[in-house]
């Protein structure tokens, strides 16, 4: 078990930031992630690890009007 | 487009009724130092002083058309009294070229929907001529007896009231018509900006403003929209046929700002942000707002079948891959001078199918996510090529498409579930997806004529004519008819964000959007769990966005691209750098020297200000800020049962009652008993938070501390505590 904002979300082996957002169905462009406090850049969510146990914030910058 | 013999011909049939002429000065740190009045019954047309107590409290724009509707209104005034107002300003800021959404007019006056005070912010040219014609504000008071238009020509230094009995009322052929009128040549047109409505607005009280501007690219005139609360109603209801404001020779220092070097390069840094960032996050510049379409959609946001749900199957089909095919691609497209972020899409060559205008080939000036969403999806219609046409013509027609949906969408569900039939509708067949009769609909509203003259007056008005003459449960049309304070709610679906309820709901003017967004900061990131942080919430973003329609400004750059580096930030959802921007912006122009602080402390003035007017107004407090349960929750088994695990969940977790064998009815009961006291407690955290009393009133002593503790103001305050 993860969480993510807070939430708990089903871990599962290999998971990677990538595939999180994608599990999510995070599609909204303006977001970041944190892993236990540390941002991670976008560039390194298809090869960052998820692991079992971490809380994940995925934040999603303010939209609409 | 009639020909220049025609056009001459239509123009020897004004008649000048009065005529102004002034000693225009020159603007200074972003203020002309004057504002017009016009009086269209009286004729009488003069210049007021703006004075620095002015300046000081109420800043510009939407604070100065508050300013100043207050001083013309009684506490009885209502939208068609004469002495009701229409108020137009842009802000200190407004006509800037060098900094992207900084060409914004604001709009006031009393609503015929809400009955109380509404503004609304437009793009187009108007606002900025008319401060470099020598005016900071516009205010039209009085009803006139035949059809008018008032003509402000900056290089002339005059204004005149003419009549103008022979050119259409329709916003895409006026607007164009007067545009060549009072041009001097083909050049010249970008040197004038026209306001319309349409005939829709003549026969609808949710009609709405054009704001014409030359685009010199497409060679056509464009239009952006004041839309909500029916301004539109108002100017037809003075027989009002245009306005037309014409100022050569705008330049990056027309502002004549203290330090204009600062302002440069804050622009010069904004715009490289947009042209390295736009593509990677909302891409603004190709796609506009309607890229939010699959982003609500997939976040269960999207309005579906008048708010009941929010997705849906068919929505690939008005997605922004979709949008992107038809709007024209490499143009700059925005509303101003300057604005990298040129989110202003068309469509060109659209031939329309329906309608006065069937066959001919037009340019749809969007469609914005708001009308997507609420002509479509709202309404079922999942059709680009219906969405484009019902955009065209509630434009020309003067309608708001904000308020034509969600109306739309609500005669829908009330047609679907037999509250209203074929022998109401004049044998309309009112059922979700079908096109045809929405824009017949809008034609009929347009025509003053069948079911349109119902369709037209918006939902609270119609709530009763379909309580009291059709016999339908008021009850069950409160809880469907998306409207608060008699404002129909604009395109997201906010069960699921308490705080969202608040953002709509607990505004001056009515559910719009552009006071407070927080789906994502409540619903998706859980950044503000509990009642505190959601009051403060809500203090904040209605006071920060309230700050753009008091210079002027446009909330899009705030914060639709974001710098890189933003979520290193410590508040990364506040966008420091760009509130660091507009405050370089503002002592830029003005030559002042505020701070972040300061600037929620200018609006606090003006968001107070407009509540205690909404009070004296007769309206205001705890009991108008009450929302649709279709805001907050499931209101039919239908809703339930489409998202019952979720549902469910909420009973079990939240709600302490176990769903196990209950009845879908009993469900729907228990969850509205927890929804419905979550909002009346957010509603006591947010007046506190607020300086408010528990029944919305600003405390005397709110109003002392910024600054707006004036006899008059205080009085009305005094009545309710």
């Amino acid at each position: 078990m993860i969480t993510v904002n807070g939430r708990n979300v089903d871990w599962e082996s290999g998971l990677t930031v990538a595939g999180l957002i994608k599990k999510m169905n995070y599609i909204f462009p303006q977001i970041f992630v944190t892993i236990n406090g540390d941002l991670i850049k976008k560039d390194d969510y298809d090869t960052t690890p998820v692991s079992d146990g971490d809380a994940v914030e995925i934040i999603h910058m303010i939209a609409g009007g | 487009m009639p020909t220049a013999k025609e056009l001459q011909a239509m123009k020897s049939k004004h008649n000048v009724l009065a005529t102004f002429s002034y000693d225009k000065p020159k603007v200074d740190k972003g203020y002309a130092n004057q504002t017009l009045y016009v009086n269209i019954e009286s004729n009488e047309i003069k210049s007021k002083p703006v004075t620095q107590d002015m300046k000081d409290k109420f800043i510009g724009g939407r604070g100065f058309d508050l300013w100043l509707l207050w001083h013309a209104v009684n506490d009885d005034t209502r939208w068609d009294s004469p002495e009701n107002e229409i108020c137009i300003a842009t802000g200190p800021i407004g006509g800037t070229t060098q900094y992207p959404g900084t060409g914004k007019s604001l709009v006031t006056t009393i609503s015929p929907t809400t009955e109380q005070v509404i503004d609304s912010n437009v793009g187009g040219y108007f606002g900025p001529l008319l401060k470099f014609s020598g005016w900071d504000a516009l205010e039209i008071q009085g009803k006139a007896t035949e059809e008018i238009i008032i003509v402000i020509d900056g290089e002339e230094s005059t204004v005149t009231i003419e009549t103008a009995p022979e050119e259409p009322v329709d916003t895409h052929i006026l607007s164009e018509i007067l545009t060549d009128m009072y041009a001097e040549d083909e050049d010249d047109r970008r040197n004038v900006s026209v306001v319309s409505a349409g005939r829709g607005a003549e026969h609808a009280l949710i009609g709405c403003l054009n704001f014409s501007l030359w685009d010199v690219r497409r060679g056509g005139i464009r239009v952006k929209q004041a839309g909500r609360g029916g301004i539109g109603s108002v100017f037809r209801n003075k027989k009002l046929k245009a306005l037309v404001v014409r100022q050569p020779g705008v330049s990056g220092d027309s502002n004549n700002p203290a330090d204009l070097n600062v302002i440069q390069k804050t622009g010069v840094k904004m715009h490289r942000e947009i042209c390295t960032e736009d593509h990677r996050q909302e891409r603004m510049r190709t796609t506009g707002t309607p890229h939010l379409i699959e982003v609500m959609n997939a976040y269960d946001l999207l309005p579906v079948h008048n708010f009941q749900y929010g997705k849906h199957d068919d929505t690939p089909k008005i997605t922004s891959d979709v949008w992107f095919k038809l709007f024209t691609q490499g143009i700059p497209d925005g509303c101003w001078y300057g604005c990298s972020m040129a989110c202003a899409k068309t469509v060109e060559n659209f031939e329309l199918r329906t309608g006065p205008y069937k066959g001919e080939i037009v340019r749809v000036d969007g469609p914005e996510y708001e009308t997507a969403a609420g002509v479509g999806s709202n309404c079922g219609i999942f059709d680009p090529a219906a969405i484009l046409e019902l955009n065209f013509y509630c434009d020309t027609y003067g309608v708001d498409t904000i308020s034509w949906g969600t109306t739309v969408a609500f005669l829908m569900e009330c047609y679907e579930r037999g509250i209203i039939n074929k022998e109401h509708t004049g044998g309309l067949e009112l059922k979700f997806g079908n096109r045809e009769a929405s824009l017949e609909l809008l034609h009929q509203v347009a025509r003053g004529e069948g079911f349109g003259l119902i369709a037209g007056q918006g939902i609270r008005r119609i709530k009763k004519i379909f309580a009291d003459k059709f016999g339908a449960d008021i009850n069950f049309l409160n809880d469907i008819g998306m409207e608060n304070k008699g404002l129909e709610y604009s395109q997201y679906v906010s069960k699921e964000s308490l705080a969202q309820q608040g953002g709509y709901a607990l505004t001056n003017k009515g559910p719009q959007h552009d006071e407070a967004w927080l789906i994502f900061m409540d619903m998706v990131n859980n950044q503000i769990p509990t009642f505190e942080d959601k009051a403060e919430a809500l203090h904040y973003f209605p006071l920060w966005r309230t700050w753009f329609g008091l210079n002027g400004l446009c909330k899009l750059p705030w914060n639709d691209v974001t710098p890189a580096d933003n979520p290193e930030t410590d508040e990364p959802n506040k966008v420091p750098e760009h509130v660091d921007n507009y405050v370089k912006l503002f002592n830029g122009v003005t030559g002042m020297n505020i701070t972040r602080e300061e600037i929620i402390l200018q609006s606090k003035r003006v968001y107070d200000f407009q509540r205690v007017f909404n009070i004296r107004l007769g309206k205001g407090l705890r009991k108008f800020d009450a929302q649709p349960y279709r805001a907050a929750g499931p209101v039919t088994k239908e809703e339930y049962e489409s998202r019952a695990e979720r549902y469910d969940g909420q009973l079990k977790e939240l709600v302490g009652f176990d769903p196990e064998g209950k009845s879908t009815e009993e469900k729907l009961a228990a969850l509205r008993v927890y929804k419905e006291d979550q909002y009346e407690k957010l509603m006591d955290s947010v007046y506190k938070r607020r300086g408010w009393t528990e029944n919305a009133v600003p405390k005397i002593e709110t109003l002392k501390e910024i600054g707006i503790d004036y006899p008059e103001i205080v009085e009305v305050v005094k009545r309710h505590l």
